[in-house]
């Protein structure tokens, strides 16, 4: 349902980063449709807990099906659906908190196995739902309801988890950069495998570090968002590396492994030479 | 103990052969004919540890493995220890004298297993000189072993005749042995085929093969005992174009993968324990709240948390009606036999697609591991249900009504987005009180489309009832057999559709004084249920990791139904 249904109340603050990912999703849902021919209704977007999954109430024009499921589990659940049927189009929309911190185990299964899914994270570096509480991508030192002394942990760096998980597609997104954002989606729904797009979607409310990323003249500061370089080598993994552990946030593509083989195509393979025993003959094996 | 029925049991260290022999034992008699049950329990780790397995063979059929042992076989010292107060009086017990000695040989035996294998060039064969001395206690006829001996390892292979000659060696020098001590325990009379084809197996293939034959297409599950055989099963067996079987990284992601399976519209199943079922309770309810069709195989072991692994146990009777928060109630079908896990999961699958919602499939360790002979299952007689899809336009009203509507499935039309948020008909989010009221009643109403299966009844004119579940079935059948010729006159109700009972069934229940329900559980979880529906439930509790003894039943039944007439009396 768009967000046309009266019933349904749920709304972003002013500014948030998440309106600009809706529109890039939008706009990779449909060039997907356009260049693939088939119908909206072959894409299904899951969606995780927090302000982000709620994209999936508010896309408008032609609706896509949809899971809104329980918090941290979008890629299990996109599991599901994509070897279901993996004739679909499956996105994952959630923050960093669904992701990142409940959701952090499934990473590495869902990277191994490659699932032929695409992940759309959202992140602001803050639980926003809940108000403002501190994830795993907010800073060290920085007050939070659950961290009024100071955040005590460490930040992860999402990105270099990605890429040492062994992701096949890693690129980096902002919400500010709506066209080049949908691209990215876009590019990730047609990679054979596990992709990840990682954008950053400033909290206005809980976590506005729109300064930060874009830079303000005004108030002397310089951006930590830039554009990866145009001879940035995406099929070389080291690059990658390289690329996210230097200071500030690179905006592109950061990884695609060339030799990604999807994981209804490792299915196939495995069993190239098995066929399916009907029930009759399934239970002909228990004879005496 | 009748002449037509025997119990033994191989006792030692894991690893020593004590399975191998009680399944060889038992195939080998039912490729002939007979009934047959095996009893298998184990610790929880690869090698040694203290192992047992039994096989009862019986000229009848035989719903239990047998209370006590005609003969005991034991590899160790440990192993008499352990289990020589299940031999009965005149039973025998064989013993491995190259590891321990007994003085009283009024009752016993010492034959050096090892020894004896070698002399055959055949070390591995232990099992087949113990076999062997088993046999001729009972006088079974030596070309029955033969045969299983020659059809189990005539493989193909180069070395298969060497072996073959070997086993049939070990197996004569078993008997040879024990017939030089005068021992007997009787005579098996010939064997009276039951009617129609039979098959052998174990409760866990047979539930895997009632899932093949319900169409499951969607299998994703974690190694957890005593469930792992199932995914074992499936890993093997659900293959090529339009299927998927996957060992997850944990039982969470299990559930969930479920979830999206059964979404997309495939039929989705996974299997687990106790612990795994716990960390599926938040994905089960959110399959309740989305409703979307799947089944979790929970196959019980004992105790919480970590438990008994190897154990059985029927705790998790309340844990599958309520395994999450909030209100919700899920459907359990409890086998209690071999033959019923087939059905059963048959049922499950039926559900599933006909109320659109999680079935839990409950059975437990001892059916999981036993090995019985039952009629072969025929895959047309139940009928295999598929869910109402939606084939409308768009701009469908998913959850709207008070009962189950048709499912839209992606790739078609009628998109919807299936919400574990409380969510308004199109699936939408919503915190409107009147919603919260509809939907919940809407979730529950559906349950009623479950309430029309079959049950069991017998002597139903009486006042009072037993009415087992699950694998205790087998053990009060037999007690309800001797009780019924001692005269207790009492009825037998039985289903395996333990939520929702069967509307008729719960009326005659209703009805009863009284209705005693042996469980394997500490709390008397069923009984307790039942009286939530107003039904004078009084529970039997056995809560020590083993199936209750037939006997023990026949004694605990008659004092509660003697206590209840009596207290009736005074009143």
């Amino acid at each position: 349902m768009s967000k046309k249904n009266p019933e349904y109340d749920f709304k972003w603050c002013p500014g948030c980063g998440d309106f600009a990912v809706k529109r890039a999703l939008e706009m990779a849902m449909h060039q997907w449709t356009i260049k693939t021919e088939e119908p909206i209704e072959n894409t299904v977007i899951v969606a995780g807990i927090g302000c982000s999954g709620n994209i999936v109430h508010l896309i408008d024009g032609d609706q896509p099906f949809g899971i809104h499921g329980v918090h941290g589990r979008t890629l299990p659940i996109s599991l599901g659906v994509k070897m279901g049927n993996p004739d679909l189009n499956v996105i994952v929309v959630a923050g960093d908190g669904d992701f990142l911190s409940i959701g952090a185990e499934h990473i590495a299964p869902a990277a191994k196995r490659n699932t032929n899914v695409c992940a759309v994270i959202m992140d602001n570096g803050v639980y926003g739902l809940t108000k403002g509480q501190s994830s795993p991508t907010t800073v060290l030192g920085q007050i939070t309801p659950t961290t009024p002394y100071g955040k005590i942990e460490n930040s992860i760096n999402p990105l270099d988890l990605y890429l040492t998980l062994g992701v096949s597609y890693v690129a980096s997104g902002f919400s500010s950069k709506v066209k080049e954002m949908a691209q990215l989606i876009q590019d990730g729904m047609e990679h054979p495998g596990f992709s990840i797009v990682h954008v950053q979607s400033p909290c206005t409310t809980y976590n506005d570090n729109y300064d930060s990323l874009r830079g303000n003249v005004k108030k002397g500061i310089s951006p930590t968002a830039y554009d990866i370089a145009l001879d940035h080598d995406t099929s070389n993994l080291e690059a990658a590396r390289n690329l996210v552990n230097n200071p500030g946030i690179p905006l592109g593509l950061i990884y695609r492994n060339p030799n990604s083989v999807p994981l209804e195509n490792r299915v196939s393979n495995s069993q190239k030479k098995i066929t399916f025993k009907s029930a009759e003959d399934q239970i002909s094996a228990f004879t005496l | 103990m009748s002449n037509n029925d025997f119990v033994v049991r191989f006792a030692g260290e894991g690893g020593q052969g004590m399975v191998t022999s009680a399944e060889g034992l038992a195939q080998a008699a039912a490729q002939v004919g007979y009934h047959v049950q095996t009893f298998i329990t184990f610790p929880s780790q690869i090698m040694g540890g203290p192992t047992f397995a039994q096989t009862r063979i019986s000229v009848n059929p035989i719903h239990s493995s047998g209370d006590y042992l005609d003969a005991l076989i034991c590899f160790n010292e440990d192993a008499y220890e352990t289990h020589k107060d299940d031999v009965r009086k005149g039973g025998i017990v064989i013993y491995n004298s190259e590891a321990f000695q007994l003085e009283d040989s009024s009752f016993s035996v010492g034959l050096p297993f090892a020894q004896l294998a070698k002399s055959t060039g055949n070390a591995r064969a232990e099992n087949m000189i113990v076999i062997g001395a088993f046999a001729y206690l009972i006088n079974m006829p030596k070309e029955y072993l033969e045969a299983f001996i020659t059809k189990r390892f005539t493989r193909g292979r180069p070395g298969d005749e060497e072996i073959i000659r070997s086993n049939i060696q070990a197996f004569q020098l078993g008997s040879n042995e024990i017939s030089k001590t005068g021992f007997q325990l009787g005579e098996l009379p010939s064997p009276q085929p039951p009617e129609g084809q039979q098959i052998l197996i174990k409760g866990n293939d047979s539930l895997a093969l009632g899932a093949i034959a319900a169409g499951v297409n969607y299998f994703v599950g974690y190694p957890i005992s005593p469930a792992t055989t199932i995914l074992v099963y499936m890993e093997r067996n659900l293959v090529g174009p339009g299927r998927f079987v996957y060992q997850a990284s944990s039982e969470i992601e299990s559930i969930n993968a479920i979830v999206g399976g059964g979404y997309s519209g495939a039929k989705a199943m996974t299997s687990t324990s106790g612990p795994g079922f716990s960390l599926m309770s938040e994905g089960i309810g959110l399959a309740w709240m989305a409703e979307i069709p799947l089944v979790i195989a929970n196959i019980q072991r004992g105790g919480p948390a970590t438990g008994l692994p190897t154990k059985t146990e029927q705790s998790d009777f309340l844990a599958a009606l309520h395994p999450a928060h909030g209100d919700a109630s899920i459907p359990i079908i409890a086998p209690g036999s071999v033959s019923e896990c087939y059905d059963a999961a048959i049922h499950a699958f039926n559900w599933a697609e006909r109320y659109q919602g999680p079935v839990v499939l409950l059975s437990d360790h001892q059916l999981s591991e036993r090995s019985q002979n039952i009629p072969r299952p025929n895959p047309e007689v139940i009928p295999v249900e598929r869910r109402q899809i939606y084939n409308g336009n768009n701009g469908y009203l998913r959850y709207e009504g008070n009962s189950v509507s048709p499912m839209p499935l992606p790739g078609g039309k009628g998109a919807y987005v299936a919400n574990a948020s409380e969510h308004d008909p199109s699936g939408d989010t919503t915190h409107l009180p009147h919603r919260h009221v509809e939907m919940t009643e809407r979730r529950f109403a559906k349950l009623k489309l479950l309430e029309n299966e079959h049950y069991e009844r017998l002597n139903a004119d009486k006042s009072i009832a037993v009415m087992p579940w699950g694998a205790t079935k087998g053990s009060m059948k037999e007690a309800y057999g001797i009780l019924e010729e001692q005269g207790l006159d009492i009825a037998w109700y039985y289903t395996m559709f333990l939520h929702p009972l069967p509307k008729k069934l719960l009326e005659e229940l209703q009805s009863k004084e009284l209705i005693i329900v042996p469980e394997l559980n500490y709390l008397g979880q069923f009984a307790s249920y039942l009286k939530t529906l107003d039904v004078n439930a009084k529970a039997i509790t056995q809560y020590m990791g083993l199936p209750f003894k037939v006997a023990n039943l026949v004694e605990r039944v008659t004092k509660t139904v003697t206590e209840f007439r009596n207290e009736k009396v005074l009143k």
